[in-house]
């Protein structure tokens, strides 16, 4: 199988002092396809915004990164930066949480697309104008406010322009990193709407990294769910909710409010492990209801149960051997 | 203080109006332009009794924050009435203020920045015994201290002690910053979105933890943006639009029932866990104008999606609406 984007045992490690590393990123694997959206869910410091940076090339120096990215077959983190550069922002693009700082806060929101395009070499002066009014009425933005400065808009309509840029060269893969975390709830649902019709209309594949599962449940095809560096679980989000297959993806469910849900969210006790130190057994242990004797000795490793669906629990040897 | 009964409510806001002059320039000053104001919070009413957790929800830039910051006295409102337990703190003066300050207390949104860094987990919570003269001998001041963070399940209490913040968790430094509010044993607490900086997985437990002060007996004001939370956790909903509450009630009956259409949409909009349940979102256009400029009669009637030619003439009151008792709504089409 060949998908538009395939990431392979993407692992990220970062130097810290006196020699010590922080294994960010332990072997996170996943594939897109056009127009499909994937979640890549999980709490702060699981990893999951550091794989997308791994993946784009944009990490800082102290970071180094092994396996695999292919786009369309060929493998583009290979030769790092070399191989990397011509496809970010052409065919990968990203979005980020605070579009403030997305937009250079002295140029009108026009010109740094215009600026954008004549960079990549795709329109020039006049078309390169026109080019970036159609790009902005795509994203909802009136073409008359294009010599606005980004201090002009909304939060909404930053992000949207936000958007609009990492469109300009037409990618096939949007990585959004909690692009509605700092917005309102109404201009959260303009934002997703946006995102939704964008896969729809252009067949664009969205990477959604959030820690918002309702999100993920509400734009998503498939989600992974992240835990201490790796994906514990990937499923149908639909399959995610209904039948999780770790107990992580089930607690963090009940632990989230639901409009109309019935009962008490509950918290998960405990906290995740460091990942500066060696890790024994499941990463999860410490704080599963479910653990048993295996589960502190031995790693579980993510592994398919069936056809779309994996988890890295030994709970679904158990239930494999009961059955 | 005087009028100190404790069988009405512990706060009870009226009509409270809260401006913020915009500034304006030299040139603009001396050539006498007219002076604009953010109308903040446009005539508020509410009460919040012992026992009983209220959430005051919208969008940013509706007036919340402001409303609990001249509830604490924090901002001056321009007119209103704000009256603590029966009576009347609207113009005290900041030393009749100290004692009530004691009984009135506010939890942060962040607890990366509400602790101190160089202060202990002991000494964070003992300040506010020390600033207040309260507590008595230092036995006395770390009895309660030691109660405060059982109260707030840092157990044992000697585990914690003698921690610094950066040795906590998000979630441990949250019910620091809340035992060193409920040392003092006040009977109000003001929560503004005390859990939106922290992970989904450590939010339940302090929000649990609000619930138990509630049933303790405190007063909770939540404000928050999130309507799943306060849905799940308050007893009565206030839903804010620019300034004012346009819907009241009691939660079940505002998220089930709602009246107002800026409520529906709200709620149409707010994503749900499971995805078989996806929102038919009704999506409102554009954003809550600002409020320098309010749009007259009806404020919402610019976004509204049922509005009619009476909605830009009148400006309606707050009103029994829905089935439920004690649910109103600000619309003249309900």
């Amino acid at each position: 199988m060949s998908g538009l984007l395939e990431v392979e045992g993407l692992q990220v490690w970062f130097d810290l002092d006196r020699g010590r590393e922080l294994h960010a990123v332990q072997g996170v694997s996943f594939s897109l396809e056009p127009g499909e959206r994937l979640g890549l869910v999980g709490e702060s410091g699981c990893g999951k915004t550091t794989t997308v940076l791994g993946l784009l090339g944009l990490l800082p120096p102290s970071a180094s990164v092994a396996g695999s990215v292919r786009l369309n077959g060929v493998d583009i983190l290979a030769g790092g930066e070399q191989t990397i550069r011509p496809h970010r922002w052409v065919d990968l693009a990203i979005v980020f949480q605070g579009a403030m700082n997305a937009l250079n806060p002295v140029k009108t929101v026009g010109s740094q697309i215009v600026e954008a395009l004549e960079l990549h070499g795709l329109a020039r002066g006049r078309d390169a104008r026109l080019r970036t009014g159609e790009l902005l009425e795509s994203v909802g933005i009136p073409e008359a406010r294009v010599d606005r400065f980004p201090h002009e808009f909304s939060g909404g309509m930053r992000q949207r322009a936000a958007i609009a840029m990492a469109l300009a060269c037409n990618p096939s893969v949007l990585v959004a990193d909690e692009p509605t975390t700092a917005l309102d709830v109404m201009v959260q649902a303009q934002i997703l709407e946006l995102l939704d019709s964008l896969c729809r209309d252009f067949g664009l594949a969205l990477l959604l990294v959030t820690h918002d599962l309702p999100v993920v449940a509400e734009l998503c095809d498939r989600a992974a769910v992240m835990y201490a560096g790796e994906i514990v679980e990937h499923g149908p989000v639909d399959a995610l909710y209904h039948e999780p297959r770790h107990p992580y993806t089930r607690l963090l469910f009940a632990a989230t409010p639901d409009l109309y849900g019935e009962g008490v969210p509950a918290s998960i006790p405990g906290a995740p492990p460091r990942l500066d130190l060696p890790l024994t057994g499941c990463p999860f242990h410490t704080r599963c209801d479910r653990a048993f004797a295996r589960c502190p000795q031995e790693r579980p490793l993510l592994r398919e149960l069936e056809r779309g669906r994996s988890a890295a629990c030994h709970l679904n040897d158990v239930v494999a051997e009961v059955v | 203080m005087s009028g100190s009964n404790g069988a009405g409510p512990l706060i009870a806001v009226e009509d409270l109006v809260v401006r913020y002059a915009v500034a304006r320039g030299l040139l603009a000053t001396i050539s006498r332009k007219p002076q604009h104001f953010v109308h903040a919070v446009e005539g508020v009413s509410f009460t919040v009794s012992r026992g009983e957790l209220v959430a005051l929800v919208g969008e940013s830039g509706c007036g919340k924050t402001t409303t609990a910051q001249a509830i604490l006295r924090l901002v001056e409102p321009v007119s209103g009435r704000i009256a603590f337990d029966g009576g009347d703190i609207t113009a005290l003066h900041s030393r009749a203020l100290r004692p009530l300050r004691r009984r009135m207390q506010l939890i942060y949104q962040d607890p990366y920045e509400s602790l101190d860094p160089r202060l202990s987990v002991r000494a964070a919570v003992e300040e506010p015994l020390l600033i207040h003269r309260l507590g008595g001998s230092r036995t006395e001041r770390r009895e309660r201290v030691r109660e405060a963070l059982s109260r707030v399940e840092l157990s044992p209490p000697e585990l914690f002690l003698e921690r610094y913040p950066h040795e906590l968790s998000g979630g441990q430094r949250q019910r620091v910053a809340i035992a060193a509010s409920i040392v003092l044993g006040p009977d109000l607490l003001v929560a503004d979105e005390p859990v939106s900086m922290l992970d989904v997985s450590v939010r339940a437990g302090v929000l649990n933890l609000l619930d138990r002060l509630r049933e303790d007996g405190l007063g909770i004001l939540m404000i928050t943006h999130d309507l799943s939370t306060a849905a799940r956790f308050a007893d009565r909903i206030a839903v804010m639009y620019l300034g004012r509450i346009v819907e009241e009630g009691p939660a079940q009956s505002v998220v089930r029932d709602p009246q107002h259409p800026y409520t529906k949409a709200l709620l149409s909009v707010v994503p749900r866990r499971d995805p078989r349940k996806r929102s038919r979102p009704e999506i409102l256009s554009g954003e809550a104008p600002d409020a320098v400029r309010i749009p007259s009669g009806c404020r919402f009637h610019p976004r509204c999606p049922i509005t009619i030619a009476d909605c830009r003439e009148i400006d309606p009151a707050l009103e029994p609406a829905g089935a439920g008792t004690g649910h109103k709504a600000a619309c003249i089409r309900v």
